[in-house]
């Protein structure tokens, strides 16, 4: 396993102001898994469009299995070997397993075929995945299978996977693993892009970690601890956030059989949350994209209006109550989408600090607003949350999604929060500031403020959460607390499993 | 090749540039398509643009000016506060004519008493008749989530047909031989809406439109009506996070619009038209559109567009008669108008970048 399938030289590329990747090297085996790691913006996406074709290199050579190796285009890399599956899937809800993968392939065969070849691949690398079926229907897992059999049909020589885990449960990583490993003993090599560093250190034999487009180390990353990989990939010592354990105090928030019909086509209803977050604590509320996560977030927030005694915010019923209301009684909240629902996007920060912050800050004098106070209110924000920025007259979208993510939470966490719920929090945002809000989360909860954290991401749950709770379809399990959990219980709570705990206890 | 890169802030300088360049763009394919019809295009030009503020007949084109920008800027500046939080109130023609036959009817059912209350009622009697025309499709998009586009404009009709009732029936003037229209107002001493200043097309309706651009102003920059207007036509879901409620606004933007549209008419009728008749309405309803997004829904830009609408306006009228031009080339002059400012918007938001070969 000496022979070098994949080879990249001093790829270089530029976009105006920014160097995507500077002089770029490495080599792939075949029959290894080799991980690409890098914060966000470190020029992972472009690398692997490089060498799937999508982006032309400024300098630098590729060559695959000793020949030069240069596609124009994605179909060219596909000719030569390599498949790719995105972070984000292309594929059509309305059509049926068979058709979707049909529709990505240069030369489909006819149907009958078709199925069949699905069929024969899916249980070949052990991805149960029915080829008549509607992808409308399907799980995020489940549709990740049909890319990745689209993929496995060309029969590929290197398979590049961006983030393949993020919207999967523990264990669907567990089946997806087991398919890898099976590709990487028939020789196939794999490029793995990720940020969970564990998941890498148990599957990966090469790691190439990625800074401002450099390459700053390799590695083995079965012989590396999580923390110095991240320590690479940042380039300075990590700050994992801490607190003292939190005493837990009276109850300030609670759902009592919270139940609403989803409020758009292809939401999820909620059904039947009842769960108490006391004062100091942090909530952790884990799931699988797309089982409610948006929709408590709304019914908490008060753009979702539900029955007055499902919300109780210390002891008043604040069900029916919308946003401004809840706001000035001590409930706030930031939304996941940061773009166009935490933030106007062509607003400056000024304006999106009025936003939300107009109740509790004071920002308008018998309905005019007060800009003066506004700004000196988003320059506080700016200064205290480290927001990068050339001020508070910048619109929403000039900053990256780090900076405007701290801005968001920031902009919350200034008013003084009685109780505080956040979506995804640091999602997309690179590894020094995700660890920034954390820690800022958990001030909070240290100084008495009830914090519940909606979040896919287990590893940031299990870290700063006092308890965890998971969403299943619109239900909530019983939260439980977060220290000794393991992989495998969390796996059985985000599944839904909690049903049958109950049936147990009273059996 | 050129590539459009969109810029991270919007460009400060373009947005008042834009709707120069689509003048100037409109001008020369204006002159082109008069020059094709066989006319001298420069002189065009001078006709529609130069001749009624400078030219020979100027003393009575000038006033024209003001008494026909008064009911776009005061209609305009109605739709933008919709047009801003996303609500397509299309049907300010409708609005104008109900307020003007509001309006007339006060001042005909007091015909012949002289009181100073007289005028002030019809003012609110204009402003209730266009706010109540808006309130149907507001209402019914709040309540049903009909669509106001299609409702709004569909009542224009309804309100032309109204119009023409009321000028052969109930407004008719008992005087007038049988002929259809209602008693001249403008010959009313209590009900007219003359000059303030003689012979400079100032009257009160001029008045109103400056008042409402500069509470229009106010709101949008400093109030947080306006701000929520604005949040909410930029990024709905983040008004709703912000809590604003989507059908309140509905209500008062539409509600805004149809009053101004109803005050226009109720100027309009007790002024330079005079009388409520069957071909009362001219289109200013539709024009304000045009003038809203001329002035890029700002009230001063508003205020500039209006003044150059109803130049063109006056211009086309000059040029219909001393060069023989066809009413449609002027109306399609002023679409090219409003067709060049949608299309250079776009380098308010995006930089042309001129490249070689790129690839993704």
């Amino acid at each position: 396993m000496t022979d070098v399938l994949l080879s990249l030289s001093g790829l270089t590329k530029a976009y105006p102001g920014v160097v995507a990747n500077s002089d770029v090297s490495f080599d792939i085996r075949p029959g290894e898994v080799h991980a690409l790691l890098g914060e966000n913006g470190a020029g992972k996406s472009t690398l692997v469009k490089t060498i799937y074709g999508l982006v032309r290199p400024d300098a630098g050579q590729m060559t695959l299995r000793g020949a030069a190796f240069a596609p124009s285009e994605p179909r060219a890399a596909r000719a030569a070997g390599v498949a790719m599956v995105f972070q984000h899937f292309s594929l059509f809800d309305a059509l049926d397993v068979a058709e979707n993968i049909a529709l990505g392939m240069e030369n489909p065969p006819p149907m009958r075929d078709l199925a069949a070849r699905i069929r024969d691949v899916s249980e070949r690398y052990g991805l149960p995945l029915d080829p008549s079926r509607v992808v409308g229907d399907l799980s995020a897992g489940e549709r990740q299978r049909v890319e990745i059999i689209r993929c496995l049909l060309q029969d590929p020589k290197l398979l590049i996977m961006d983030e393949p885990t993020s919207v999967l449960t523990p264990q669907e990583v567990d089946i997806l693993f087991a398919t890898l490993r099976k590709l990487q003993a028939e020789g196939t090599a794999i490029l793995y892009i990720s940020h969970k560093l564990e998941e890498i250190r148990a599957l990966c034999q090469h790691a190439t970690i990625l800074r401002l487009g450099k390459v700053v180390g390799t590695c083995d990353p079965r012989e590396t601890s999580a923390r110095d990989m991240a320590e690479m990939m940042v380039g300075t010592v990590l700050q994992v956030p801490s607190r003292e354990a939190a005493v837990a105090g009276e109850v300030v928030l609670a759902l009592t059989g919270l139940t609403a019909p989803p409020p758009r086509q292809f939401g999820t209803a909620l059904c039947d949350i009842t769960v108490e977050v006391r004062k100091g604590e942090v909530l952790g509320i884990g799931g699988v994209a797309g089982n409610g996560q948006d929709e408590l977030l709304l019914a908490l927030s008060g753009e979702m209006r539900v029955g007055s005694e499902m919300v109780r915010l210390k002891g008043q019923p604040i069900g029916h109550l919308p946003p401004n209301a809840r706001r000035s009684r001590g409930l706030l909240a930031a939304p996941e989408e940061r773009m166009g629902h935490a933030a106007a996007p062509d607003m400056s920060l000024t304006e999106n600090a009025v936003l939300t912050g107009v109740v509790r800050e004071d920002l308008s004098d018998r309905g005019f607003l007060r800009w003066a106070k506004a700004r000196t209110f988003a320059e506080s924000v700016i200064a205290k949350f480290d927001v990068r920025t050339p001020g508070p007259g910048s619109t929403a979208r000039s900053l990256s999604g780090g900076n405007l993510q701290k801005f968001v939470i920031g902009r919350e966490i200034m008013q003084r929060p009685e109780v505080l719920v956040v979506n995804q929090p640091t999602w997309g945002v690179d590894a020094s500031a995700a660890a920034f809000i954390r820690q800022a989360l958990l001030d909070l909860a240290e100084a008495g403020a009830a914090v519940i954290v909606v979040s896919q991401d287990l590893d940031e749950l299990m870290e700063i959460s006092d308890r965890f709770a998971a969403l299943n379809g619109g239900r909530l399990s019983p939260p439980r607390p977060a220290q000794g959990l393991t992989v495998e219980e969390i796996g059985l709570m985000l599944g839904g499993a909690h049903d049958m705990e109950v049936a147990h206890v009273d059996a | 090749m050129i590539r459009l890169e969109k810029r991270p802030q919007p460009s400060k300088v373009w947005t008042w540039a834009t709707p120069v360049l689509a003048v100037v763009a409109t001008m020369i394919f204006g002159g082109l398509m008069f020059a094709l019809l066989g006319k001298d295009p420069v002189l065009a030009i001078r006709t529609i643009f130069y001749d009624p503020l400078f030219g020979e007949f100027s003393s009575y084109s000038r006033p024209q000016l003001l008494v026909k920008a008064g009911p776009l800027i005061l209609i305009a500046t109605g739709l933008a506060m919709g047009f801003r939080a996303g609500i397509w109130n299309i049907g300010a023609e409708g609005q104008y004519i109900i307020g003007a036959v509001f309006a007339a009817s006060v001042g005909l059912a007091a015909y012949p008493a002289e009181s100073v209350l007289i005028f002030p009622a019809m003012v609110i009697a204009g402003a209730v008749g266009g706010t109540l025309w808006a309130m149907i499709p507001a209402v019914l998009r709040v309540k049903f989530g009909t669509n106001e586009i299609l409702v709004s404009l569909m009542l224009v009709y309804v309100a032309e047909n109204i119009l023409a009732y009321a000028a052969l029936g109930p407004l008719r003037n008992p005087d007038g031989m049988g002929f259809p229209g209602s008693r001249n107002l403008s010959q009313y001493p209590s009900a007219a809406n003359l000059d303030l200043i003689p012979g400079t097309g100032m009257h009160w309706g001029v008045v109103a439109a400056l008042i409402a651009v500069i509470f229009g102003y106010i709101l949008l920059s400093r109030h947080i009506l306006g701000f929520q207007i604005r949040l909410a036509g930029q990024a709905p879901r983040a008004a709703a996070f912000s809590g604003v409620n989507p059908g309140r606004l509905v209500l008062i933007c539409m509600g805004i619009a149809g009053a101004l549209a109803g005050l226009a008419g109720m100027f309009e009728v007790a002024g330079p038209a005079g009388r409520i008749s069957i071909d009362f309405n001219v289109g200013y309803g539709f024009t304000a559109i045009i003038v809203a997004f001329l002035g890029r829904l700002h009230p001063v830009g508003i205020l500039l567009a209006g003044l150059l609408m109803a130049l063109t306006y006056i211009g086309g009228e000059v040029a219909q008669l001393t060069l023989g031009l066809p009413v449609a080339a002027i109306q399609l002059f002023q679409g090219m108008l409003l067709f060049f400012l949608l299309a250079v918007d776009v380098l308010t938001n995006y930089s042309l970048r001129w490249s070689g070969r790129e690839v993704a």
